[in-house]
């Protein structure tokens, strides 16, 4: 034990957080490959080699699923259970619980591989996985809940650090979102029919969906930012009260925003304008976030010249901002009017998810993996270096594409001649999009590459280290 | 709209929750000191633990003395409890 900090003689449980890290490391290239492939797919469909499994209508979900809930989620999960034990100053309450939380949490992923492909599926998008995976998921929810909840209940510090509020919020509003989302009556061990029906349906899928973002790709995600930036930074949080304020803004405001994939559907009128506008409020504290996570370089700017962690970090809260600012202007109906079913909202959803979801987990597990196999740093800080630039012109050639294409389709869509008729065929729409699709398969492969360069670094450093548990420090009241 | 007779009561709960939670939390006092707390994490030492030896013990000892404990005016780096 060291001889200059005094310990309680207990180590923090990274057992679980190496393996959730290392397995987002995994999740995240196979969900970029699939995303490639069905990219691919679109600009050459002979690419489904007339195999039904590997149609896009099947592996589209499976796409989405593996790097939202994968990825994404197996990265939320191993970085909110590292940060609740440092900050809370105590090992994880349930260690069990929590293997059972890894391992069942694989078992979900493993069965959405397998039934998606089958076109075992709801059909509700984000929520494709019939009801026997769905009520796995609900138990190991609820065990991740316990753990996480657990472990703050057990702390040795009487403040609980602003992450934690917002990886609690995430935890708790999934649990209620899934629930309620993928209500249904089983027939058969593989199909299902959703409680609710028509535009009822849509309305509770898009409650689910818009809340999914909010509170899963954004609050969550969030909780990393506000630990991992200002720890490789050294720096503390910009303002903690606006971090506090921020939060709680968000929680008010976000699930009201769902109404916005709604505009000009069956929806009633006045639903649809609650959406608009409570979007537009969300600008300012999804901007409070970002304003936050970039000032906390105040005094540290230099340090992004030669740290490619602080790069990751840092330029995912100028995507998130960006994705913040794009959303609201698309939750503006005449805005949507043009932007529904097009390209520009896969764009903006990529903005999002490459640009924000995945820098943010890339930069946090590359602060992580050495910390967890006792390094100081990765195997190679030039493969990070390189994995950032090639994946950010990946992000930049993706969204350029897909806005281009998007406008042009929302263009072409509505023109109409002086009688009335519309002025192009759906196809003349498709022949005049299809170059993006080409660019889009570029980008998607230079960030796929990037994610290839860090599995070989995750690999290296791992072989160079060992599997090590930091001690848990005693808190010394005369510390500072 | 039948749905929304469900999600909005359901939102309209979850607020009340909200609310009933934050104000809790600062009756027990969780939001008195905006300002250590961003501290803490800094103080916190993550570095991956090292086998024993003389020379590492000491090399840490003097990590330790030599890491900056940022002083800032005004700013007091209170721990209560335990």
């Amino acid at each position: 034990m060291g001889a200059s900090r005094s310990l309680t003689g207990e180590t923090y449980n990274y057992k679980v957080v190496r393996q959730l890290t290392i397995m987002t490391v995994v999740w995240g290239f196979v969900g970029m490959l699939v995303g490639l492939f069905i990219a691919a797919q679109l600009a050459w469909p002979a690419l489904n080699f007339d195999i039904a499994w590997l149609t896009y209508g099947r592996l589209r979900p499976l796409h989405t699923n593996a790097v939202i809930f994968a990825f994404g989620g197996t990265g939320l999960m191993a970085t909110s259970l590292y940060v609740v034990q440092r900050t809370c100053q105590t090992p994880l309450f349930a260690p069990g619980l929590a293997s059972f939380v890894f391992w069942g949490w694989q078992a979900v992923i493993v069965a959405a591989v397998i039934t998606l492909p089958m076109g075992i599926t709801h059909s509700k998008e984000y929520a494709e996985l019939e009801w026997p995976i769905d009520l796995l998921i609900t138990a190991v929810w609820v065990s991740y809940a316990i753990v996480f909840f657990g472990t703050i209940a057990r702390r040795k510090t009487p403040h609980i650090y602003v992450a934690n509020w917002f990886y609690g919020a995430f935890i708790i509003t999934i649990a209620v979102l899934h629930i309620i989302n993928n209500l249904a009556i089983p027939v058969t061990w593989t199909k299902s029919y959703s409680l609710y029906a028509g535009v009822q349906d849509a309305m509770v899928q898009w409650w689910y969906g818009h809340n999914a973002v909010g509170f899963f790709l954004t609050a969550g995600f969030l909780g990393m930012m506000y630990y991992f930036i200002p720890k490789q930074a050294e720096r503390p949080v910009y303002s903690y009260r606006l971090s506090i304020v921020h939060f709680w803004a968000l929680i008010f405001t976000y699930m009201w925003a769902g109404p916005h994939h709604l505009h000009y559907t069956a929806l009633p009128d006045w639903a649809q304008s609650v959406g608009m506008v409570f979007s537009l409020i969300l600008l300012a504290p999804s901007w409070g976030g970002m304003i936050n996570g970039i000032m906390t370089l105040s005094g540290a700017w230099h340090k992004l010249r030669t740290d490619p962690i602080l790069k990751f970090l840092i330029v995912s809260l100028s995507f998130y901002g960006m994705s913040t600012f794009e959303g609201p202007m698309m939750s503006i109906k005449t805005v949507n009017a043009l932007s529904h079913y097009t390209d520009w909202t896969v764009g903006h959803v990529h903005s999002g998810a490459l640009g924000w979801v995945g820098f943010i987990t890339m930069g946090s597990v590359y602060y992580l993996l050495p910390r967890l196999f006792g390094r100081t740093e990765m195997h190679s800080v030039k493969a990070i270096e390189a994995h950032f630039w090639i994946a950010t012109i990946g992000v930049v050639l993706y969204i350029a594409a897909m806005w281009i294409a998007g406008v042009t389709q929302g263009l072409m869509w509505r023109a109409t001649n002086a009688d009335g008729t519309l002025t192009y065929a759906f196809i003349e729409s498709l022949k005049a999009t299809y170059p993006y699709y080409y660019i889009r398969v570029l980008g998607g492969l230079l960030y796929l590459t990037g994610m290839g360069v860090m599995v070989w670094n995750m690999v290296m450093t791992i072989r160079a280290g060992r599997p090590v548990d930091a001690p848990v420090p005693r808190l010394d009241p005369a510390h500072a | 709209m039948e749905a929304l007779y469900l999600l909005i009561p359901l939102s309209v709960a979850a607020i009340f929750v909200a609310a009933w939670l934050f104000l809790r939390m600062s009756d027990q006092g969780q939001f008195e000191d905006m300002d250590a707390p961003a501290w803490s994490v800094l103080h916190d030492d993550d570095r991956p633990p090292v086998a024993e030896t003389e020379t590492e013990m000491k090399s840490e000892a003097d990590a330790d003395a030599a890491s900056p404990t940022p002083t800032v005016p005004g700013i007091q780096h209170r721990r209560s409890g335990d």
